[in-house]
């Protein structure tokens, strides 16, 4: 951080810049010429605030998939389908039991497992063989996309949510002003809070794992320079199997969250296999803070941009990603 | 200096005698089969099977000589399909511009090559898994945007009625006259490769796949040879696209979807990436299997809607166990035969 304000002082103070101005727009009741241009204060929220549980959501997604891809080079198209998969199987597991919070360590067990399964069985056959890997993640997907349309046919579902979670809550930030004067506080849906509370609980985990343990060591020297670990005497396969085990677990929570408060239904794989392969993208290959980063700056833009320019929110991913790729190749915080 | 000696000793060959027999005889079965084959055949079948193997040929162009595996060209051929919904007659009138074709054929084309341009301009600054990850989140976007957008691409509901013009007084849709539209433009595209690949640009393309850092240091632009590559294959394509457009008479969102744009790949990488013939034969055991799979599954008391999953299993069967396609296990095969003695059976030393 210090490093990167000395070496690059102008873009530092760009980002704190427009960092203030968003803070400014948040916190600072509007005034009334300022509803006029941007349209009610109330709407801005909503959008800032779903943008970011969106990116949330989004975040404990990508992160699973950049770790494999940054330490395995693999590029597991199939991810899309896991969070699925979890989706519908925490979906049955909250209506047989009723417990929605039992449907967590149930889904990430079993997609762990597949995760297991897949990176032992098919993709350590095939090590080294990028291309064949990634083709072998497209065939999986399209198999498992037809098994799930199968079992769970085409309409679309919704996990229900426990009732401590559902209904809103009132966050200490003004919407507005009512009639008589008095200040009016953003109502939010919990659930979303809890979403972005997980997520930043998980995403603080997984870096003091990544950076304070010996796991998490030889994780990082792996995605650095694989060869030379292993020439140190590191089984590494357990290590990439400990890494496909999780990354294929947070898909299938991530796919409870989403079916939470979004729905399950077909095309939802692809939807989170385009979130990952973009935040990915943008955030850097192999990340954890470049996936928090990208899938913060996706999450706004998406939802911003359902806002303001309704036919067109995809166009502003989309540029986000080519100026992204023309400008940093890498990612934001690629390296 | 070793070909002038070479050539002076040897018998100069006409070009026709250096063609496979077999190949004059595809060729000729090719050209006659309106005598001995049915509408459906025809149409649904040879038809899908060239315009799909021109889509797969443009990847397999960009794969099996520029090293780069690009999931982009799907959403090209979509997008010549749209330009000609767009710019020519469609039963959305009040989008279609209903231009004639002489404009709104090369102008599709065009703003297809265009866009695999700048695609490829993009996508040319990463290498290999990267470029695939890149061309399918752009693939994806392109395929959200057309869902989303009303003023230009009709959202969810696409066009319909898109037919291709009466030209010469003949309806270019009836089978035999569309037969023999998808053969011609899948010869020339598929001759266009074959010359381009052979020509001085392929193979500095094939050189920038083999080694960019030595092709860079002879002094070979690597980037403009590779964004030339996207180019190119953009607009066979697209040619494919507009074909596509023409035999479905619509055109929506899911034309471009994932699944088709897997499709594609699965069909360029089921033939083989090696060689132009590839695409072909992958689009033709992917139709046939498209074709005929229902038929099959109920047999066996399945479902018909399970030919994905069959599609699927094939797929990662031919990637698992001949990551060269087709082509491939012919020409291992052939090495293996090659090497018996033909009298004895035995192998030769």
């Amino acid at each position: 951080m210090q490093r990167y304000i000395q070496r690059n002082p102008v873009w530092s103070a760009v980002l704190a810049l427009l960092l203030a101005v968003l803070l400014w727009l948040v916190l600072a009741p509007w005034s009334q010429g300022m509803e006029d241009v941007l349209g009610r204060k109330r709407v801005f929220l909503n959008a800032v605030f779903s943008g970011i549980t969106l990116g949330a959501l989004y975040f404990l997604v990508a992160s699973g998939f950049t770790l494999i891809f940054g330490l395995m080079r693999n590029v597991n198209l199939a991810h899309g389908s896991l969070y699925l998969l979890g989706g519908y199987i925490g979906f049955e597991v909250s209506e047989a039991t009723g417990s929605w919070l039992l449907a967590f360590p149930v889904v990430f067990v079993l997609i762990a497992v597949l995760g297991l399964l897949l990176q032992h069985q098919v993709f350590r056959r095939m090590e080294g063989q990028e291309l064949r890997q990634t083709m072998v993640t497209i065939g999986l997907s399209v198999v498992l996309a037809d098994v799930m349309l199968w079992i769970w046919g085409g309409q679309s579902y919704t996990i229900f949510l426990p009732d401590w979670l559902s209904g809103p809550m009132t966050l200490p930030i003004i919407s507005g002003t009512g009639r008589g004067g008095e200040v009016v506080y953003l109502k939010f849906p919990m659930v979303r809070m809890a979403i972005l509370f997980a997520a930043i609980v998980i995403g603080v985990a997984m870096w003091l794992v990544l950076n304070r343990t010996r796991l998490g060591m030889l994780i990082r020297a792996g995605v650095d320079d694989r060869d030379m670990l292993t020439a140190t005497g590191i089984r590494i396969q357990y290590v990439f199997l400990a890494v496909f085990c999780f990354g294929a677990g947070m898909a299938g929570i991530a796919g409870i969250v989403g079916g939470s408060f979004q729905s399950l239904s077909p095309g939802e794989d692809t939807r989170f296999l385009l979130a990952s392969l973009v935040v990915v993208i943008v955030g850097g290959m192999g990340s954890i803070p470049g996936a928090a980063i990208g899938a913060l700056i996706i999450g706004l833009a998406e939802q911003i941009g359902l806002v303001y320019a309704p036919t067109y929110s995809v166009v502003f991913t989309f540029l986000i990603m080519a100026v992204v790729l023309a400008f940093r190749p890498q990612g934001l915080l690629g390296r | 200096m070793a070909d002038i000696t070479k050539s002076r000793t040897d018998t100069p060959t006409l070009w026709v005698e250096r063609v496979h027999p077999a190949v004059w005889a595809l060729g000729l079965v090719m050209l006659f089969m309106p005598a001995f084959a049915n509408g459906f055949w025809l149409f649904q079948v040879f038809g899908w099977t060239f315009i799909l193997g021109m889509i797969a040929l443009s990847l397999m162009f960009l794969a099996g000589y520029g090293g780069m595996v690009s999931l982009i060209q799907m959403t090209v051929a979509a997008l010549g399909g749209y330009g000609v919904a767009i710019l020519g007659p469609s039963g959305v009138a009040q989008i279609s511009l209903g231009l004639p074709w002489w404009l709104y054929v090369p102008l599709a084309i065009a703003i297809a090559a265009l866009f695999a341009t700048l695609v490829g301009a993009l996508a040319v600054r990463t290498e290999g898994i990267y470029t695939i990850m890149i061309t399918l989140a752009m693939a994806s976007a392109f395929f959200y945007f057309t869902r989303q957008n009303y003023g230009i691409f009709n959202g969810y509901s696409g066009f319909n009625l898109v037919v291709p013009p009466q030209l010469f007084g003949v309806d270019w849709r009836q089978p035999v006259p569309f037969y023999y539209l998808t053969l011609g433009c899948a010869a020339l595209a598929y001759a266009a490769v074959v010359y381009v690949a052979r020509s001085p640009f392929g193979l500095a393309l094939q050189g920038t796949r083999d080694n960019p850092r030595r092709m860079a240091a002879l002094g070979f632009n690597v980037t403009a040879h590779r964004i030339a590559a996207y180019t190119f294959a953009g607009a066979i394509a697209a040619v494919g696209g507009i074909l596509l457009v023409w035999q479905n008479a619509q055109i929506a969102p899911g034309t471009a979807g994932l699944p088709a744009v897997f499709d594609i790949l699965v069909i360029a990488v089921v033939g083989g990436l090696r060689r132009p013939s590839g695409a072909f034969v992958g689009a033709f055991i992917y139709v046939l299997l498209r074709t005929f799979s229902p038929d099959v599954l109920t047999a066996f008391g399945l479902s018909n809607e399970r030919f994905k999953m069959l599609i699927g299993f094939g797929f990662l069967a031919m990637v698992v166990f001949s990551p060269d396609g087709v082509l491939g296990l012919w020409d291992r095969w052939r090495a293996r035969a090659g090497r018996r003695d033909p009298l004895t059976g035995k192998e030769r030393g």
